[in-house]
């Protein structure tokens, strides 16, 4: 797949090659900036490559006249991946996306290659000159589907698939727990770990065990809608990932957490083009419009979705914050204390699970 | 322990369905490798079969549709895997590893505009009474039609192989093709047959995971499991009961190391996640120890080129 979708991209590539060559539209590329994008999944993922490629097409609908966009979709996080952005690199685009964390390495080794060339790496931590990374607040959005299972819940076990134990998503599963426990004190949540971020049969096997296991409200964050699927046939809740997942699973399908990387993606090539863009570090949450919930179950409680709203605007208006101390760890010791709130190098940097999770941390 | 022993039945039922596509994919490779033909194309052919098979049932709304034309589309790849390496004498390793690389991108360039589309999964089966029974219940009694036609086709291979005049025959070609072609039956014919079954076999094991393990389309859908179904068959070496046993073991530990994961027991999750290839790799390194067993098994002539006038 990767070979495919690669020699798809060299073929553009040469394709371009030869129209400059040919002098067709010569003029037209030296005046319009290249931006490419490199994406970790197929763009029909209808998940998170999908959701960047939507970031992608809103810079083209935008800023068309003045940009060309390229991506490569389906690049695997590691020694291709170093290939296919030396490959944009050296083909001219001045403003490449990286949009998956196993693309940071690669991205600096090119960036350091090619000075003259803007990155910007989504969800990464490390930056260069030339190097900027951008991510969005995920677990907001987590406290507020957290809120919703723990009062949606009858068994009080609710079940998480994670992907990689990363702090992203463990950060994501205690933002969660937290607003449960806060609502629902009795309930508990239970991680199932697929080590991967896309495998629909594991996702599947994995929702069934934990609902087997008595969970009946499922969260995921892993990117195919499999698991909605799971739910619907049995006939409890679950929460989409990274775009809405209704039409897999309408019944049990109660909202989901949407990425949208649209405004960023224009504000950035936007500054690229003017000459104002410097490396820097972005992390928006619901006020930046970096993330949005899909809409709400009809099915839900207006009780429910109101309490769920305000959490929402509470954080979006800085009234409320995920990790508002006291947290506990799942020892009891107090790890943000009362009044403090989690610092953003805490998140980045959590491995370690809060009270309410059952297992441990893989390390 | 009431909690745990409750979760036997839903393992169970949970293993056996995880099961179904190595089963179908393994008993192929099975007649294949009988007939004296290496086919390393599985993966390659599952995925066809599983986009076809999902392509049809959405055209057509029939998941029974979508099933047949999984298993022919399966059989297709095959058809051109049989005419390079049977007609053509092509070596059938590099064949078989380039029928699975071009089955990856052929299957991604036909499912482009069936990514997101949902489908109604098959029912499966449910006997008031007996399906209710605890533990073994749900697992008998529960599962849909794909799971009962996986557990036949074992009994079926076997009979077919080791009661049949044409097993014996096919049999016979794959222990010494020079023999039997003298004897005067048609190898290049029985063997192009053989390979034909196996890859239906594998585009139905694929046709089951997007019709009705995952009732979806995405690229890569198999995740590896055609290559599970290859090494089963050495694993049992060549017998299809032994198939059987392999398939449950490898389905039965994927699906324990998710429960153990999600009641909390302290073991790292990529160690699990591990566990059922550390399984496989350790039954075969087991097995590869008997010598005498896997020459008395393996087929004489698998993977040799025939060719009637050498």
């Amino acid at each position: 797949m990767n070979r495919r979708t690669m020699g798809k991209a060299l073929m553009g590539l040469a394709t371009g090659a030869a129209m400059l060559a040919l002098g067709v539209g010569a003029a037209d590329a030296q005046e319009k900036m290249k931006v490419g994008f490199v994406y970790v999944g197929p763009i029909s993922d209808h998940g998170y490559s999908y959701q960047h490629d939507q970031g992608r097409l809103a810079v083209e609908k935008e800023l068309g006249d003045k940009v060309t966009t390229t991506f490569v979709e389906n690049v695997p996080e590691g020694a291709d991946a170093e290939r296919v952005i030396e490959q944009l690199a050296s083909s001219g685009h001045k403003l490449i996306f990286t949009t998956s964390f196993g693309f940071m390495n690669p991205t600096l080794k090119v960036a350091q290659r090619h000075p003259d060339v803007k990155f910007e790496h989504a969800t990464g931590y490390k930056r260069s000159a030339n190097v900027a990374t951008y991510s969005a607040r995920f677990y907001e959005a987590r406290t507020v589907i957290g809120q919703i299972a723990g009062k949606m819940t009858k068994s009080n076990i609710i079940g998480y698939i994670g992907s990689f134990p990363i702090p992203e998503v463990v950060s994501g599963i205690n933002a969660f727990t937290i607003a449960m426990r806060e609502v629902n004190p009795k309930a508990e949540v239970r991680v199932v770990w697929v080590n991967s971020w896309y495998d629909p049969g594991k996702e599947a096997e994995a929702a069934k065990a934990l609902i087997d296991q008595g969970a009946d409200v499922i969260s995921l964050h892993t990117d195919s809608p499999a698991a909605i699927q799971v739910a619907q046939e049995r006939g409890l809740w679950v929460f989409g990932q990274s775009s809405d997942m209704t039409r897999f699973g309408p019944k049990a399908h109660l909202t989901a957490i949407v990425d949208d990387w649209r405004e960023y993606y224009v504000n950035r090539v936007k500054a690229a083009l003017d000459g104002s863009w410097k490396s820097q570090d972005t992390w928006g949450g619901f006020k930046d419009h970096m993330l949005f919930l899909a809409p709400y179950n009809p099915a839900l409680p207006a009780d429910v979705v109101a309490a769920a709203e305000k959490t929402r605007t509470d954080i979006m208006e800085g009234k409320r914050h995920s990790f508002q101390g006291p947290v506990k760890d799942q020892s009891g010791k107090v790890v943000i204390a009362e009044g403090k709130q989690a610092t953003d190098e805490q998140i980045l940097k959590m491995d370690w699970y809060v009270e309410g999770v059952q297992g441990k941390v893989p390390k | 322990m009431s909690a745990e022993l409750a979760l036997l039945g839903p393992i169970l039922a949970a293993m056996l369905a995880a099961a179904t596509p190595l089963l179908f994919a393994a008993l192929g490779e099975l007649v294949v490798e009988k007939s004296g033909v290496l086919n390393l194309g599985v993966e390659g052919m599952m995925l066809v079969g599983a986009v076809c098979g999902f392509a049809v049932a959405v055209q057509t709304g029939s998941s029974t549709a979508g099933f047949v034309a999984g298993a022919a589309a399966g059989a297709g790849m095959a058809a051109l895997f049989g005419v390079l390496t049977l007609l053509l004498l092509a070596n059938q390793v590099a064949t078989g590893l380039a029928l699975t690389l071009f089955g990856v991108g052929l299957s991604a360039l036909i499912g482009q505009g069936f990514v997101g589309i949902p489908i109604a999964d098959v029912p499966e089966l449910y006997i008031p009474g007996l399906t209710d029974l605890p533990v073994i219940g749900k697992a008998l009694f529960g599962q849909d039609a794909l799971v009962y036609l996986a557990l036949a086709a074992v009994p079926a291979v076997h009979w077919f192989l080791y009661a049949t005049r044409k097993g014996l025959i096919l049999r016979a070609v794959g222990e010494n093709h020079a023999a039997a072609h003298a004897l005067g039956y048609k190898v290049i014919r029985i063997r192009f047959l053989a390979v034909l079954f196996g890859g239906a076999m594998s585009g139905m094991a694929g046709a089951y995971l997007s019709l009705d393990y995952t009732p979806m389309w995405a690229e890569g859908i198999s995740a590896g499991r055609g290559w599970i179904a290859l090494a089963l068959v050495v694993f049992a070496t060549w017998k299809p009961g032994r198939v059987l046993l392999g398939a449950w073991l490898f389905g039965g530990v994927t699906i324990a190391q998710l429960h153990v994961q999600g009641l909390g027991i302290d073991i790292p999750s990529q160690l699990l996640s591990m566990l059922p290839y550390l399984a496989t790799v350790i039954v075969l390194v087991v097995i590869s120890r008997d010598v005498a067993r896997i020459r008395l098994n393996a087929p004489a002539s698998l993977g040799k080129v025939f060719h009637p006038d050498a």
